[in-house]
């Protein structure tokens, strides 16, 4: 417990170096920038070799992600549909057995605090993944409710195997039947005398599948996908990449495009589920969850100050966090993510505005943009329209059976 | 299944207040009460052959007025005389507080007397801008309509008009102890111990804990026979009060069931439809009024999930865990006690030497012990009403402090300890007591929880502590007897104002539902 490492620091100091996934020596093996960051306590790369290479990878051949840092909870039980139900804002009774779904949760107020994917494993077995930690949550959440939460985020490793041969790496890899899983839907392939959970799912609107398994699997499964990698144009990849390709599938990211209400320090910066994108998700005709009656009275009293949207932006200069403005004069809103579309040819972009922009007054929206050039800021008035996300759509993400396309 | 306007759960006097006056505006209500009779703390019931006591209350001190009149209750069941309060003092002799609470003291010295009428005063004026918060829903911010604002803007005035220095003067005393004020009023021990005693009475509060002042506050809101500060015991006990309430409640056409412990409430989608009996059977309402302890209601009643996560834990934290024993004697003969004369056995017997006395009393509650030299009020009802008794016997009836929940050797090793303890005590102010005891019952809070469904046997449901008060009682998110379900309301003295058998919290909590009602 209180071992001092051989930086001299206990467990859990502030200036612990940063921990390694059951991936790290594959990974620094591949990583020839040597340009790590850091992810929820872990070392995880921003690119390993050339990050426009590795955002074509995604979108051409197949990208292997590490997501092991990824929050983890294993939440088992008789009460665990019941509890996961009162705990997320979508209908967990709907989830099937072998089913996953992106979610959300909210605290009384309504305010967000992460979303996420929620794996249903068994009947009475889920697993939650999120951005933050929230186990105090979850336990307080449970009380009444016959069920065992375990945080699980250190036991599991997690990869993401994204892009359209993605499909082909895991048949080459011996993955019997990944065929058959269609989009949300997951199985357990035998791997090494254990298992290794995979599911079509990923963050990159792409065709892909997400792998999880213990760690003390980890490598030998990176090593089984990397033996037939080659042969199918698989390239390990960072975060970087992994960002545009999400901007791009026009999902949002916990801390980026939102400040989940547990970390935000200012009241104006909480969110309520409408207020990023998320209302979809809101079920009223399920039992109660945490944030129904803050999120039905914000609804019927109008009183949601915010909006999520997608937007084209005109030029080709990806301005993120710049403002936007109404008529070029009035503040709406602030870019959270924006990036060149190399699939559309597009400027896209991601911003919260401040309602009535973005919600009634959709019109003459302007982007100021700063573009550092050499030196010198040049400043762009750019205009922006607002588009459905997600920006794209693939065919080939849903395709059964999936294949080369 | 059998449909209601209004379920009211609880039989106990604010479920009672809460049913007369939703059955006045003509709501159709039923009343379910879990045991075998109405009144709840109030009830009387037989502790030993031939000998009837008030369960838990023994004293009318703050019976709201408006209760009285709203419900137009038949106060001849129950009305006497105010009462004196004697401290009592084997050396020296008791000192006497006689009309609403010392409109004149006996056995002091003059001065004593004149300082003790000072400290009357401000501590009447001060209770009294607090007091004018207890008829009322509490002021909840951001929800306040133009009444609201006017009421809260008449009592800011209220205390301006009696000048700058008195309002100074509130800032100042309203979170103090009562140990500091008693100290820069008064030199007499007795009072001073008085003060001490009624100040922390059901709380577990020492009298020189911070904000202690504040019990007395609340004592002092408290009004009998049209007298703030007054008190007097009930005629038959202080079930005669439950038994005037019952008829108001059935006068208006309220349903009463006994033995009709509800089970849970049902809810779908935000939204209380009704309840499910101990017995299965399901009761549907368009209100359901709980006058049982609110984190009962909504931890135990309610289906785990109906209530956010951040309002049960806070539910979950409210100190409620009870520190008063109520004690019962059978005496074959009245008992007499040192220096009192037999007119002053009539009111209410202090017993407690000087403030660090009753501190000291406190002490070891903090550690899970109980009191080896307890503080008391007794009450001697078969003086008022001698049909509590059997000819020339009596009833003594007292609560006992400390005696906390959470006891560390148990209260099963300790209760006999601490029965012992309290007769030493009596003992020494009543001497031969002890050989005139032909029964006894000694409640602590663990009985009391038991036998009353009260959880951590706490009289108040919910310490009456200045974090557990106004619209933070019992916590911030249910303060305004509105629940997140509709449709369900609360209405115990876990709600505002509080405990005591005042009938306002229910009579609040109606009021709030009717006015739901009309808009």
């Amino acid at each position: 417990m209180n071992q001092i490492t051989p930086t001299g620091r206990r467990p859990g100091d502030i200036l612990t170096p940063l921990l390694e996934t059951p991936f790290h020596p594959r990974l620094e093996a591949l990583n020839i920038n040597n340009d790590w960051y850091h992810w929820s306590g872990y070392k995880a790369p921003h690119s390993l070799a050339d990050e426009e290479l590795e955002y074509f990878a995604i979108r051409s051949t197949a990208a292997l992600f590490d997501i092991s840092p990824m929050t983890k909870y294993r939440i088992e039980g008789p009460g665990a549909e019941a509890f996961c139900n009162r705990l997320t804002l979508r209908d967990v009774r709907k989830l099937g057995v072998g089913r996953v779904h992106y979610t959300a949760w909210c605290d009384d107020h309504g305010h967000v605090l992460d979303d996420g994917t929620l794996f249903r494993l068994a009947p009475e077995r889920f697993r939650l993944c999120s951005q933050e930690r929230h186990l105090p949550w979850l336990l307080d959440s449970a009380e009444g409710f016959d069920v065992t939460i375990t945080d699980e985020s250190t036991e599991i490793a997690g990869l993401a195997l994204q892009g359209p041969t993605s499909w082909a790496v895991l048949r080459d890899a011996g993955f019997e039947g990944v065929d058959r899983l269609k989009v949300f839907q997951l199985a357990e392939f035998p791997h090494e005398g254990g298992t290794v959970v995979i599911s079509r799912t990923g963050f990159t609107g792409d065709l892909g599948y997400e792998l999880f398994c213990h760690r003390d699997q980890a490598l030998s499964l990176w090593d089984r996908l990397a033996a037939v990698g080659d042969k199918n144009r698989m390239r390990a990849i960072g975060y970087a990449a992994l960002n545009h390709a999400r901007i791009e599938a026009g999902f949002i990211v916990a801390n980026a495009d939102f400040v989940t209400s547990e970390t935000a320090l200012r009241e104006d910066r909480l969110r309520l589920p409408d207020e990023i994108g998320l209302d979809w998700m809101v079920d009223l005709e399920k039992p109660n969850f945490n944030g129904r009656n803050a999120i039905v009275k914000a609804r019927a009293k109008k009183t949601l100050k915010h909006i999520l949207v997608g937007l084209e932006v005109e030029g080709n200069v990806a301005g993120p966090l710049s403002l936007i403005y109404h008529n070029k004069k009035h503040e709406a809103g602030i870019v959270t993510a924006s990036a060149w579309s190399p699939l559309l040819k597009k400027n896209i972009a991601i911003a919260s505005l401040t309602r009535p922009y973005g919600d009634r007054i959709t019109d003459s929206l302007w982007v100021e943009i700063y573009a550092l050039r050499e030196l010198n800021y040049s400043k762009l008035m750019k205009r922006v329209k607002i588009v459905p996300r997600p920006f794209i759509k693939l065919e080939r993400r849903g395709a059964n059976p999936p294949g080369v396309m | 299944m059998t449909c209601f306007d209004a379920i009211i759960i609880g039989g106990g006097h604010n479920g009672l207040v809460a049913a007369g006056l939703l059955a006045k505006a003509g709501s159709k209500v039923v009343v379910l009460e879990a045991s075998g009779a109405l009144g709840g703390a109030a009830r009387g019931h037989e502790f030993a052959p031939g000998y009837r006591t008030g369960g838990l209350a023994h004293i009318v001190n703050r019976l709201s007025p408006h209760v009285v009149k709203d419900l137009a209750l038949d106060t001849s069941l129950f009305t006497t005389e105010l009462a004196p309060t004697v401290v009592l003092d084997p050396e020296r002799g008791p000192a006497v507080l006689r009309g609403a609470y010392g409109e004149t003291v006996d056995g002091v010295t003059s001065e004593e007397g004149k300082a003790f009428a000072a400290m009357r005063k401000k501590l009447m004026a001060q209770a009294s801008i607090l007091g004018r918060f207890f008829a009322k829903r509490p002021p909840r911010p951001g929800e306040a309509g133009i009444k609201e604002l006017f009421d809260l803007g008449m009592s800011g005035l209220s205390l301006i008009r009696q000048g700058r220095d008195e309002a100074r003067d509130f800032a100042r005393m309203a979170l103090m102890n009562v140990a500091d004020i008693a100290d820069e009023y008064l030199t007499d021990d007795r009072l001073k111990a008085l003060i001490a005693f009624d100040a922390v009475l059901g709380i577990h509060l020492g009298p020189r804990s911070p904000t202690s002042l504040l019990g007395l506050y609340y004592r002092l809101t408290g009004e009998a026979l049209g007298h703030t500060g007054g008190q007097f015991v009930p005629k038959g006990g202080m079930g005669s009060v439950v038994a005037a309430l019952e008829q108001a409640a059935k006068r208006h056409g309220v349903e009463i069931r006994l033995d009709a412990s509800v089970a849970k409430i049902v809810s779908d989608k935000g939204r209380a439809t009704g309840v499910v009996l101990a017995s299965g059977e399901e009761i549907g309402a368009k209100a359901i009024v709980s006058a049982i302890h609110p984190v009962t209601t909504l931890r135990n009643l309610v289906a785990p999930g109906e209530i956010d996560t951040h309002l049960s834990m806070s539910l979950k934290h409210i100190r409620s865990k009870g520190d008063t024993a109520k004690l019962h004697l059978a005496l074959d003969k009245v008992p007499e006690f040192l220096g009192v004369s037999q007119g002053y056995l009539k009111g209410r017997l202090v017993i407690a030497r000087s403030v660090r006395h009753v501190e000291d009393a406190f002490n070891p509650s903090k550690y899970g012990e109980f009191s080896p030299d307890p503080v008391m009020e007794i009450v001697l009802p078969c003086l008022t009403d001698a049909s509590l008794a059997p000819a020339g016997g009596a009833v003594l009836s007292a609560n006992v402090q400390y005696a906390p929940y959470e006891l560390k050797e148990g209260w099963e090793a300790g209760k006999p300890k601490f029965l012992a303890a309290i007769m030493a005590v009596l003992e020494r102010h009543a001497p031969g007591i002890g050989a005139s005891v032909k029964a006894s019952e000694l409640l602590t809070p663990v009985d009391i929880e038991r036998d009353f469904n009260m959880p951590g046997g706490h009289w108040h449901h919910g310490e009456l502590q200045v974090d557990q008060l106004l619209i933070n009682r019992p916590t911030f998110a249910v303060s305004g007897y509105d629940t997140p379900l509709e449709g369900l309301y609360l209405a115990s003295a876990g709600s505002h104002p509080g405990g005591g058998i005042s009938g306002l919290p229910g009579r609040n909590a109606a009021r709030h539902i009717l006015s739901r009602r009309g808009a």
